[in-house]
């Protein structure tokens, strides 16, 4: 058996291991750069300067800190269970560069297109929560186990929301391979008939990535870092090349699912370079509006969290998902789609609006009542 | 059925360590709470990891040597801490301000005000989980009134400016310039905060109705302060009794409704605008030109024998000064009444049955400076 490697002929294993490792090294690349870039915006919108010192531009600062971190000392608690410690790092790591298996970055540039390849993608980078309980158990620390059931808890139910959303678009395109689905927005982009599904995706990737506003299982102020807490040096490391590789992937999946990938719609296609070019800025947009929300929203309490997935997204990409059934069964017009996801969005909106005005329901007893102010003078007494 | 079949596990609460190291605990506070899931039932404060014996070592001291310990326990608002005590010591020296050390002292307070203010609105939005943009406008807006103090008297954060009889040496010729110019910032800043946090969804959801406590309760806890005022208690000492010319300058005293975590945000927010006001109001009002030290000070300060109590209002509320002398040029007994520590006591009424990330906002709300906590 061979297979077509930019006009090599290989081995088939000859050929994935290749595409396999070529990958990697890319996503390393990547995941600096990224974070790079989202120092970078971040003290734009700071009013800072950001890295500068380390080579030309502060681009080299990541290199820096990965250096650093590469030197430091792998510290263990005493009290921790060393296996599941040990091991909790690649549970996370591992699932999300499985998901690179499906993504086409150009045309002819990708490692598999499974048919079934988003099913994969979710399946396998859902994977990774496995390895945030085992973080979160394996640590021995209570901020630790709390950040992981958290992260448990989230995952579960962001994932059914996410899942829907890319049903819905499944069930339009006709096809869960990721190239096929590119191939039909040469003209119109799905986000265009399917602009509900597209910001539910959006919501629940962004709590799949345990980003700001849902950024709960790890908590800077509440829970230190939640389950990387007591981790150190190369293996803190994994986390945050684990954090990046997936932001970056998700907005892989986003800018192929809904924005029509490498393709340009006003025109012919232009080459590979300027498929790569379009797959980055489409995929950057995701990136930089994920950084924009980060900096700009506090966070959500964990009940506020849960209720918006099951009562406000589950609920709407479901109607999606019926919708756009009914479309397809009855052979009606996209402009259906388009005017259902436009007031779609509305109603998530206003609905999104809604439950965060709601009056708070408090766990434990019931809000006092409060007693009416004194008078001025008798306060002062 | 669910809940049936909880109840057949024996469970059992989570102590959680929170503090002396935590990003979230101001300085090295630490409380234990007991945790049921996400639920908080039992909250036990631990003070004292800052304790620095300050008001014993005052006795060993001066009366102007005093002056830094002060500054120290209240290193956020050292200016209305001094002001505390310099007040007390005139009180028992019975010296006479001159106006315009008053006025000036007056100005110095309240901008010092602004600047704790903006400090709280800087850590409390990181509290809530926004990463470090409020935080970095709040210290743009800081670092103003902070270059505004080092010309004044020296120093960023340590004053020693006030002395006994008025001030230390006069202010700078371009003050009321200088002063006029932070005030725009400040006002600006305070703007930007309205548009990055109030008018936050989020941040509303997270903060409203969080944490409320009455005002019968805030009063049977001795709380002062904005902490006090959210609650509907209008409680505020330069309103109750007037001390340098704040009976002549015209501000509201802001009240909260409900007493929760925003309220108390937000009646902080609304005191800058107060704060501001006063400050253009004591510009207007202030002498150009006049002594700022009565003109016979004696060289050694001595005290007749007596006791007296100061209070005055602080950013995080009443900071009051109890001074006895024997006689000499040292105090007898110096006690500070901290406002952070008496606010403080109500954190467990507030934070029970609440999820562990409203106890942190609670915290960050009642706004504490530990070194006042523990001196």
């Amino acid at each position: 058996m061979t297979a077509d490697l930019f006009g090599l002929e290989l081995n088939v294993w000859a050929d994935a291991a290749i595409r396999l490792v070529l990958i990697v090294t890319l996503m390393t690349v990547v995941v600096m750069g990224l974070i790079y870039l989202e120092r970078k915006i971040i003290a734009r919108f700071n009013q800072r300067i950001g890295p500068q010192r380390t080579g030309p531009f502060g681009l080299l600062q990541s290199v820096a800190d990965a250096l650093k971190l590469v030197g430091k000392e792998d510290l263990r608690p005493r009290s921790a269970d060393a296996w599941t410690f040990e091991l909790g790092p690649y549970f996370i790591f591992i699932p999300v560069f499985l998901g690179f298996v499906i993504v086409p970055f150009v045309a002819d540039w990708h490692i598999r297109l499974l048919d079934l390849g988003l099913l994969y993608f979710i399946a396998a980078s859902s994977l990774s929560i496995i390895g945030w309980v085992m973080a979160g158990w394996g640590s021995d620390n209570r901020y630790a186990m709390i950040g992981a059931l958290r992260a448990a808890a989230q995952g579960i139910s962001y994932e059914l929301p996410l899942v829907l959303a890319l049903v819905a678009v499944g069930i339009y395109a006709g096809t869960f391979n990721l190239g096929e689905m590119i191939a039909q927005q040469d003209v119109v982009p799905f986000i265009v008939w399917q602009p509900m599904a597209a910001l539910i995706f959006f919501i629940a990737a962004l709590a799949e990535l345990n980003r700001t506003p849902f950024d709960i299982p790890v908590g800077e102020s509440e829970v230190v870092g939640g389950p990387f807490v007591e981790y150190s040096g190369i293996r803190w490391s994994m986390f945050f090349l684990a954090e990046y590789a997936a932001l970056f992937i998700m907005s892989l999946v986003f800018s192929a699912v809904f924005l029509g990938g490498f393709l340009w719609p006003f025109g012919d296609d232009l080459g590979r370079l300027f498929q790569a070019a379009l797959t980055t800025a489409k995929a950057g947009l995701f990136f930089f509006v994920v950084v924009w929300i980060r900096i700009s929203v506090p966070r959500l309490r964990i009940d506020q969290l849960m209720s918006y997935s099951w009562k406000v997204l589950l609920p709407l990409a479901l109607v999606q998902v019926l919708v756009n059934g009914l479309v397809l069964v009855n052979g009606w017009s996209e402009v259906i789609l388009l005017a259902f996801g436009l007031v779609g969005v509305a109603v998530l909106a206003t609905v999104t609006g809604r439950a965060v005005a709601a009056p708070r329901i408090r766990p434990g007893a019931a809000r006092r009542p409060l007693a009416p102010a004194p008078a001025h003078g008798e306060a002062a007494s | 059925m669910v809940t049936e079949h909880a109840q057949e596990f024996e469970t059992q609460d989570l102590l959680l360590n929170v503090g002396p190291q935590h990003p979230s605990t101001h300085g090295v506070f630490r409380m234990v709470l007991s945790v049921d899931g996400e639920v908080v039932r039992d909250v036990v404060p631990y003070i004292g990891y800052l304790h620095r014996g300050a008001e014993k070592l005052c006795e060993t001291m001066d009366y102007r040597q005093g002056i830094g310990f002060m500054d120290r326990t209240e290193y956020l608002a050292a200016f209305n801490a001094e002001l505390s005590y310099v007040m007390a010591v005139e009180a028992l020296a019975e010296l006479e301000v001159p106006e315009r050390a008053q006025w000036i002292r007056m100005i110095l307070c309240e901008l010092n005000r602004l600047s704790s203010h903006f400090m709280f609105l800087g850590a409390f939005g990181i509290d809530v989980g926004v990463f470090a943009t409020p935080f970095i406008y709040a210290w743009r807006e800081r670092e103003e009134l902070i270059d505004l103090f080092e010309e004044v008297s020296g120093d960023r954060m340590m004053y020693a400016y006030f002395r006994p009889g008025g001030l230390a040496w006069d202010v700078p010729r371009n003050f009321k310039d200088r002063v006029r110019q932070v005030l725009k910032s400040a006002r600006q800043g305070v703007a930007d905060f309205n548009h990055l946090l109030t008018e936050n969804e989020i941040f509303l959801a997270r903060t409203r109705g969080v944490g409320a406590i009455s005002a019968a309760e805030a009063i049977e806890w001795g709380m002062s302060g904005p902490s006090i005022r959210a609650s509907g208690v209008p409680l505020d000492v330069r309103k109750d009794e007037p001390y340098l010319k704040y009976d002549q300058v015209d501000f509201d005293v802001i009240v909260g409704q409900n007493g929760d975590v925003y309220d108390r945000y937000y009646c902080r927010l609304m005191e800058m605008h107060e704060s501001i006001k006063i400050v253009e109001q004591c510009l207007d009002k202030m002498p150009d030109s006049g002594p700022i030290m009565p003109e016979k000070m004696p060289r050694m300060l001595r005290t007749a024998p007596g006791e007296v109590y100061i209070r005055t209002e602080a950013p995080r509320g009443e900071y009051g000064i109890y001074l006895v002398s024997k006689g000499g040029n040292r105090p007898y007994r110096l006690k500070v009444r901290s406002a952070c520590i008496s606010n403080l006591q109500a954190l467990k009424d507030m934070s029970v049955g609440q999820y562990v990330a409203d106890a942190i906002i609670v915290l960050g709300s009642i706004d504490i400076v530990l070194s006042e906590v523990d001196r």
